[in-house]
């Protein structure tokens, strides 16, 4: 029974992986909560749902396609507001309101546009599960967890051992030390905010074979947040990290205590690790906190 | 003289008013953004829905004790996390709103659960809404300009210099999150009293978002500003019946745009005032002229650059 729920609550867990690094990434470009990100999720999943029903396309294509959906919509946004704003000099805050802006925008144009009902994917996947020793374990967790756990690795490499990571590292450090010595920022930044939608489709459409596709579901970026906050912002390895336990938390805490209360105890164990270890489990900057 | 419906748009709109003031003492003031203002107004409305309902107190009471409660809940909840700064204090506000709601629907036998509380008398008339607006308005406005509030404009520009000239800021910006807290507080009191019905769900994220979009519009840094983004965010779907689907979305846009064209908002910094805009008027026709020579003189000068 433990085990079984340590599995689900890993598989969740990674979802909330693959959109919290998109959350931190940016974060530690732009020190700026990146409140759209759950949204750009959300249609991804939209994107591919609407490539099978609509457009009646095999399912990896719908994938490819809900994907780059997704990774164009977070370079749209860059470039429609957050670029803009930088350029302006105006007060981080106003990045992340713009943010806040285009998320309210986004949840309730996908109402207006696909309606406020929940869309089913069509079964790709058998609902059966697998048996390996006394675990049952749903194919979709399984197929779902090792998905997340291929993009993740890849992803820290990237970050860790190219040239690309290398420039995202030191604007990171310093974005003016950075332009300095001749990376260019604004084209970074562009790949990133790509990168970081890409990511999130990933999760979206993941999401949406899981739960259904519905306009709300880009709330599931709130609990990325609190997941890349658990980790200490701006560090790719804690959001991981962050992710992974707030999922595990989460499932347990349905599975023990009641469904009804998860979210109090997520949200209560953010507020408590807060206040006795500002920085996050891997933060990187105390200063910024506390 | 006013029907019931015309009523119930000016009690909507008075109590949008109080929430988004103590939403622009807080974002526009002193720069702390808060996501968790719905749950001051949910824990307003119920602890007053419940002293009215169960122990009978007169609304006048249950309203004071409301808004009290939620300043006291705020008191708590900011000497906690106000030490933490920018994203980290606003997401333990967005957990503390949720927690809130959750707990809410979770405590059936206290507050109805999610099936709602109902019961509770409707005292709210437009007369007492407005009265109220009014109320909230003058104290507000007495609370910026006397010395609290010039030392909350202090720390919005710049809370190391604010510190450095004696300012206790964690004291001051607590106590501005508790003025916040107890405005939500006030407006929650009037929306039970109003609805007389209300369910834990009335006061979700989506409440909060409302909140802080109408501040945004109407300008951070200006208490008329916030008005007048009230009036407009409630009276717009109100007047424009066909729109109202597409409310929330034009929110959202309005946001974006503000904040990309205009960042100071509607009113910007300055305060509404009588005797600028009726020189503006005046001023027009000559600024018009002005502009109009300007580009009479451009047009000639790139003629004769031809």
């Amino acid at each position: 029974m433990f085990f079984q729920q340590l599995i689900t609550g890993l598989s969740i867990g990674g979802v909330y992986a693959l959109i919290a690094t998109g959350y931190s990434l940016v974060y530690s470009l732009l020190d700026f909560s990146n409140w759209a990100h759950g949204e750009v999720a959300m249609l991804g999943a939209y994107v591919a749902f609407m490539a099978i029903s609509a457009l009646n396309l095999p399912f990896l294509a719908a994938v490819v396609l809900g994907i780059a959906g997704a990774a164009l919509i977070s370079l749209f946004n860059e470039r429609l507001a957050y670029r803009r704003i930088r350029h302006n000099k105006s007060p981080n805050m106003f990045l992340m309101i713009a943010a806040m802006g285009l998320s309210t925008t986004y949840q309730n144009a996908a109402t207006l546009v696909f309606g406020a009902k929940f869309k089913q994917y069509p079964n790709v996947l058998p609902i059966s599960s697998v048996s390996i020793g006394n675990l049952r374990i749903g194919v979709l967790d399984l197929v779902s967890l090792i998905i997340t756990a291929v993009v993740l690795v890849v992803l820290i490499i990237v970050i860790n051992k190219t040239k690309f990571g290398l420039n995202v590292r030191a604007i990171a450090c310093n974005s003016q030390t950075a332009d300095l010595l001749g990376i260019k920022v604004d084209k970074c930044i562009a790949t990133v905010f790509l990168l970081a939608g890409a990511l999130a489709g990933c999760a979206g459409i993941l999401l949406g074979m899981k739960y259904n596709v519905y306009p709300t579901m880009g709330n599931v970026g709130v609990k990325a947040f609190i997941a890349s906050v658990l980790g200490g912002l701006g560090s790719v390895p804690g959001a991981i990290v962050g992710a992974l336990l707030l999922g595990v938390i989460e499932t347990l805490a349905s599975g023990y205590l009641s469904s009804g209360l998860r979210d109090l105890i997520s949200f209560t164990l953010l507020i408590v690790i807060l206040l006795v270890r500002p920085a996050g489990l891997m933060g990187v900057d105390v200063q910024e906190k506390a | 003289m006013l029907n019931s419906f015309q009523q119930g748009v000016i009690i909507l709109v008075c109590i949008n008013v109080i929430a988004v003031l103590g939403m622009s003492v807080l974002t526009g003031f002193t720069r702390l953004f808060s996501f968790g203002n719905a749950g001051f107004m949910s824990i307003g409305a119920y602890a007053s829905a419940m002293l009215s309902v169960r122990l009978g107190m007169p609304f006048i009471i249950s309203m004071v004790f409301g808004a009290a409660f939620a300043g006291f809940i705020a008191y708590l909840l900011g000497s906690l996390t106000i030490r933490l700064k920018g994203d980290y204090f606003l997401i333990t506000c967005l957990g503390f709103g949720e927690s809130v709601r959750v707990l809410f629907n979770y405590t059936r036998g206290i507050t109805g659960g999610a099936a709602g509380f109902a019961g509770i008398p409707g005292t709210t008339t437009a007369t007492i809404a407005v009265v109220c607006a009014v109320l909230a308005f003058i104290i507000a406005w007495t609370f910026i300009h006397s010395k609290f509030g010039r030392n909350l404009t202090a720390i919005r520009e710049n809370e190391m210099a604010a510190d450095a000239v004696g300012i206790n800021t964690f004291r001051y910006k607590r106590l501005s999150f508790v003025f916040s807290a107890v405005f939500a507080g006030w407006a929650g009191a009037l929306f039970a009293h109003y609805m007389r019905f209300i369910t834990p769900a009335d006061f979700s994220l989506a409440k909060s978002c409302e909140l802080i979009t109408t501040t945004v519009i109407g300008g951070l840094g200006s208490l008329t500003g916030s008005v007048l983004g009230a009036l407009l965010v409630t009276l717009l779907p109100e007047l424009f019946r066909g729109l109202a689907e597409y409310r929330m979305f034009l929110y959202g846009v309005a946001v974006v745009v503000v904040i990309l064209l205009k960042p100071d908002g509607l009113y910007g910094y300055r305060e509404f005032s009588l005797k600028r805009t009726i020189n503006w008027w005046r001023n027009l026709p000559n600024m018009i002229r002005e502009k109009s020579a300007q580009r009479k003189q451009r047009r000639e000068k790139r003629g004769e650059s031809k």
